[in-house]
């Protein structure tokens, strides 16, 4: 089916999210739309499935005009959608989640056993193992995505659109995914690509638009330089490494030794996790999403109730502190959800750079808080940061993702720390901006500080760190140097010991990516 | 463009996660027998070793008339009350040790074991204190109790119902209080307006019309405007009260012969069946409305998790915007449970007017409403766990009742610690022994489209 997509315009408020796009994909075309977070990708594809009704232009199918009221319209008009939050009932089978909307029945009843034949048949024809009757919130990240794809091709889809897939997967899943996506393509399936990583878009799209601030700013082919489309993609040249000098560590500052964490039913978290972290150093810890790394973090906050092991930060326990005795010892923070953990939406600037120390010098006392030395504070770090904000009284909810996860580096590098840690310490901003915290980040480190990196970018954690620890499934699968090889860290990632995927990838276990960087295609 | 092939890695991709559990014990592990001792030591002390010397107790069986071939079920029974309560709170002792074994060593029960046991203990504890209770006074008819029981039961089991129908579907009912009131005056009202044979049927169906009034408003505030629900819920019970008092001290005062006189639905007596022993009466021999409730409950278990429409309500209360992605409509969805419940809520009111011959009264839902909510979340939102957590709280209430008429006798307990007991029964079940429960995911939380 030919899709096409003209003069499509989207307008959120004073906000225009997307401005006159076209967009055209052949069938049987993998089509990328590559653009930053917050260009307006994923809003495109929502009007294409119904889920927003766009203020103008049209939506194109095999030439003749459609207009969808709902996804119930796009899906049967044969559009299939594969959302980055996965639309999946964590509590329904993988049959039920599959037939949900468009279930077969017997004599009035639910036919589950159909529903599982169905599940059966697509699973078999692309080589997937998912257990028809497995509940789906106990499957990995990577299989719930492809009960996604089952639910979308079960439907009949012609036009499939992935909207960030890769974002939660392994790179070993990653490839696993490119390749489904090819026999899709072979079986004559249209598929819309939406992505901001330009390697990926490189291994599989054969065609590739770029969407900046709502509009198409242009379109290219895979051939087309890395370089180039980073630059078509943010606006003007950015330096895609980050230089850093050589770490100098000091003395032990943080040990973990033995931290296992339970949740409220006894269920294991992090099991038996160790690591030390020196003065001056910054530990990476890498991970698919979802293996215990957010457990890790709050753990070190003193946020998890079932904690048991040791945490012992400059000699000093810190297992059994509350948060606020480890804050008080001068530990830093960056929440992974900042819209949940990390800012009150409706307090302004000025008082969210100030939410873990209102209540001592120099902001405050027991009893009163000091407004002018808050305000100061908020004048200084929003122009040391470059938060763009109208003024430090403008409420935090109203700024941008990047500008919001600038306020809160800001609050948590504002005073002299005797531990930072970062989650996802770039998740949403731009590229420009993600430059900017980096330095940061590593001025940090060179001011002695033990620094602790939580990140499922790959990218980010082979830049910045000096050691990475990778995650898998609550446990540390082992601790390699910062610039171990990337198809390493990635079979690691999956689950592999460091020794096994070095021998793996001597062997010449690749990924995609780094091969298509070997035969020089891509930085 | 060539991929090569990656090594299998160490665990195949979709199959299940096996998630352990922490080997070593919680650190409240010893929550559970501690409670289970100190109960069963209570009772020991209590009602064991502290009975009247010489006591006996009698409970009564078999009715005379019931169909008891041979007497195999005895009219009767007559034990020492000392000596069987010693012996029932042993039982229970053992049962605590059990756990503290189980506790200990860290054994991991089956669910079902685990269940067994704890109502097995509740059992025994219950008649340990029937036993020590009813001592020396008339028979202890187990037949009458159950018969109260269900009556009892009816009204919370109809709104634990009605609960269920719009919590699954995402919809906080705080309002079933007001909707058992509306129903109960409602059937009230139009039973006697139609007046004869005819009246209570007319008032059968006006219960769940006028129980729809409630419903219809909480939908339309909680789903349509997005109100905070339980304060909608609140509202509209408070709002129920008002009404129905204002209507009852005009109106039903006035002219109590022609807006509000007792009529009641008659007894379906099943044949044979209702003659069997201790059973017979309670299960066989009931208005329409007791029968009503277990096909409801039947035909709303099977519905909820056997049915399409079933599959799609879950999937709203659990993840509304997954549901809106396959075209469901989620709003709509809502719309009709709020409803369904509502009006199966109104059937409840019924129960407390046309069901047991009763005029109807101001406030006469006495807080059934958040009774039934009770029963609901212990019922762990399945119909038949509702049912069953109903007619545990009817059944402490029915103890009560029926001690307190005794109560000059036996145990000598005050009728006001005897007022007590079902509430404190809730309080135990929904602490102790059901544990965590799964709320539906979205509950309580409106869903908007963008």
């Amino acid at each position: 089916m030919k899709l096409e997509l003209r003069g499509i315009r989207k307008v959120f408020g004073t906000f225009v999210a997307n401005d006159d796009i076209d967009l055209v994909v052949e069938p049987g075309e993998i089509h990328a739309l590559l653009g930053e977070n917050g260009a307006g990708k994923s809003t495109l594809m929502n009007v294409l499935y119904g889920l927003y009704r766009p203020d103008g232009g049209e939506i194109l199918l095999d030439g003749a005009p459609a207009s969808f009221s709902g996804p119930g319209d796009a899906m049967a008009a044969g559009i299939g959608m594969v959302h980055q939050h996965f639309m999946l009932v964590p509590v329904f089978t993988v049959a039920e989640n599959v037939v949900l909307g468009h279930e077969p029945t017997a004599g009035g009843m639910l036919d589950l056993a159909a529903a599982r034949r169905l599940v059966r048949e697509i699973s078999e024809r692309f080589g997937f193992e998912l257990d028809p009757d497995a509940v789906v919130e106990d499957l990995p990240v990577g299989a719930q995505q492809r009960v996604e794809i089952i639910k979308a091709l079960s439907r009949k889809a012609e036009v499939l659109v992935l909207d960030e897939p890769t974002a939660v997967l392994t790179p070993h899943e990653t490839d696993e995914l490119m390749a489904i996506m090819r026999q899709l393509q072979a079986e004559g399936t249209s598929i819309v690509f939406i992505t901001h990583k330009l390697r990926e878009v490189k291994a599989v799209a054969d065609r590739i638009t770029v969407i900046r601030r709502g509009r198409v700013v242009g379109s290219a082919d895979p051939s087309a330089d890395q370089t180039e489309l980073a630059s078509l993609m943010v606006g003007r040249s950015v330096a895609l490494e980050l230089d850093k000098a050589p770490a100098a560590p000091g003395d032990v500052a943080l040990e973990v030794s033995g931290l296992t964490v339970a949740d409220a039913a006894g269920v294991q978290l992090l099991d038996d996790v160790s690591f030390e972290v020196r003065r001056g150093e910054i530990l990476g810890v890498a991970g698919v999403q979802g293996n215990g790394q957010t457990e890790l973090s709050e753990a070190l906050l003193g946020l998890q109730a079932q904690v048991r092991g040791s945490i012992r930060l400059d000699g000093r326990e810190l297992v059994g502190c509350t948060t606020k005795q480890i804050l008080d010892a001068g530990v830093g923070f960056v929440p992974e959800d900042r819209t949940h953990d990390a800012l009150v939406g409706d307090f302004t600037v000025a008082e969210n750079l100030v939410l873990d120390q209102y209540d001592r010098a120099p902001f405050g006392s027991r009893i009163a808080l000091r407004l002018a030395a808050i305000r100061a504070n908020a004048t200084r770090r929003v122009e040391e940061f470059d938060v763009r904000t109208s003024s430090i009284e403008q409420s935090v909810g109203s700024l941008s993702g990047g500008n919001q996860q600038k306020v809160v580096m800001a609050r948590a590098l504002g005073r002299d720390l005797s531990l930072f840690i970062a989650s996802q310490p770039t998740r949403g901003v731009d590229v420009g901006s993600i430059e900017f915290l980096h330095r940061r980040i590593i001025a940090e480190r060179d001011k002695g500080t033990p620094v602790v990196i939580v990140s499922t970018e790959l990218d980010e954690i082979s830049q910045l760190s000096d050691r990475i620890a990778v995650m898998y499934r609550g446990r540390i699968l082992g601790i390699v140097p910062g610039d171990e090889d990337r198809d390493v860290l990635g079979l690691m990632m999956a689950g592999y010991t460091a020794e096994a995927a070095r021998e793996a990838v001597a062997g010449g276990a690749r990924t995609t990516d780094t091969q298509l960087a070997d035969e020089g295609e891509i930085a | 463009m060539s991929t090569a092939v990656a090594p299998q890695p160490p665990v195949a991709d979709d199959t299940v996660i096996e998630r352990t559990v922490l080997a070593d014990r919680s650190r409240s592990w010893w929550h559970l027998p501690a409670t289970l001792t100190v109960l069963a030591l209570a009772a020991m002390v209590f009602f064991g070793l502290r009975a009247k010397a010489g006591a006996s107790t009698t409970f009564g069986l078999a009715e005379k008339a019931a169909l008891n071939p041979g007497k195999i079920i005895p009219e009767t029974v007559t034990v020492p009350t000392g000596p069987a309560t010693i012996v029932l709170t042993a039982l229970c002792l053992a049962i605590a040790a059990f756990f503290w074994w189980a506790q200990w060593a860290n054994v991991a029960l089956r669910p079902l074991v685990r269940i067994g046991l704890l109502a097995l203990f509740a059992l025994l504890w219950v008649l340990g204190f029937l036993t020590w209770a009813s001592a020396g006074s008339e028979t202890m008819s187990i037949g009458s109790l159950l018969q109260t029981t269900i009556v009892l039961a009816v009204p919370l089991a109809f709104g634990a119902q009605a609960g269920v129908l719009s919590e699954r579907s995402g919809v906080i009912n705080m309002a079933i209080e007001g909707q058992l009131l509306f129903g109960a005056f409602g059937a009230a009202l139009v039973s006697s307006l139609v007046g004869g044979a005819l009246g209570p049927w007319a008032g059968l169906v006006a219960a769940p019309l006028m129980a729809l009034v409630i419903g219809a408003l909480l939908a339309l505030f909680a789903v349509g405007y997005q109100v905070q629900q339980i304060i909608v819920g609140v509202v509209l019970n408070v709002f129920a009260v008002g009404l129905t008092s204002f209507f009852f001290g005009t109106v039903m005062r006035q002219n109590p012969e022609r807006f509000n006189t007792a009529s009641v639905l008659p007894h379906w007596r099943i044949p044979i069946l209702a003659d069997l022993p201790v059973i017979g009466r309670v299960l066989f021999d009931q208005n329409i409305l007791v029968y009503l409730m277990w096909i409801i409950v039947a035909a709303l278990t099977v519905a909820m998790f056997r049915t399409r429409w079933g599959l799609r309500v879950r999937a709203v209360g659990e993840h509304p915007r997954a549901a809106d992605t396959v075209g469901i409509d989620v709003n709509r969805t809502r719309w009709t449970n709020v409803l369904l419940g509502s009006a199966v809520a109104g059937l409840g009111g019924a129960t407390l007017t046309i069901g047991t011959n009763v005029a109807f009264g101001e406030d006469m839902s006495a807080g059934k409403g958040y009774i039934a909510l009770a029963a609901m979340i212990l019922g762990r939102y399945h119909p038949a766990g509702a049912l069953a957590a109903a007619l545990l709280f009817a059944f402490a209430d029915a103890t009560q009742l029926k001690l307190s008429a005794v109560s000059a006798g036996g145990g000598g307990i005050p009728s006001d610690v005897l007022l007590m007991l079902p509430y404190i029964v809730t309080l135990f079940a929904v602490a102790g022994v059901v544990g965590r429960v799964r709320v539906p995911a979205a509950d309580g939380v409106p869903y908007v489209k963008q």
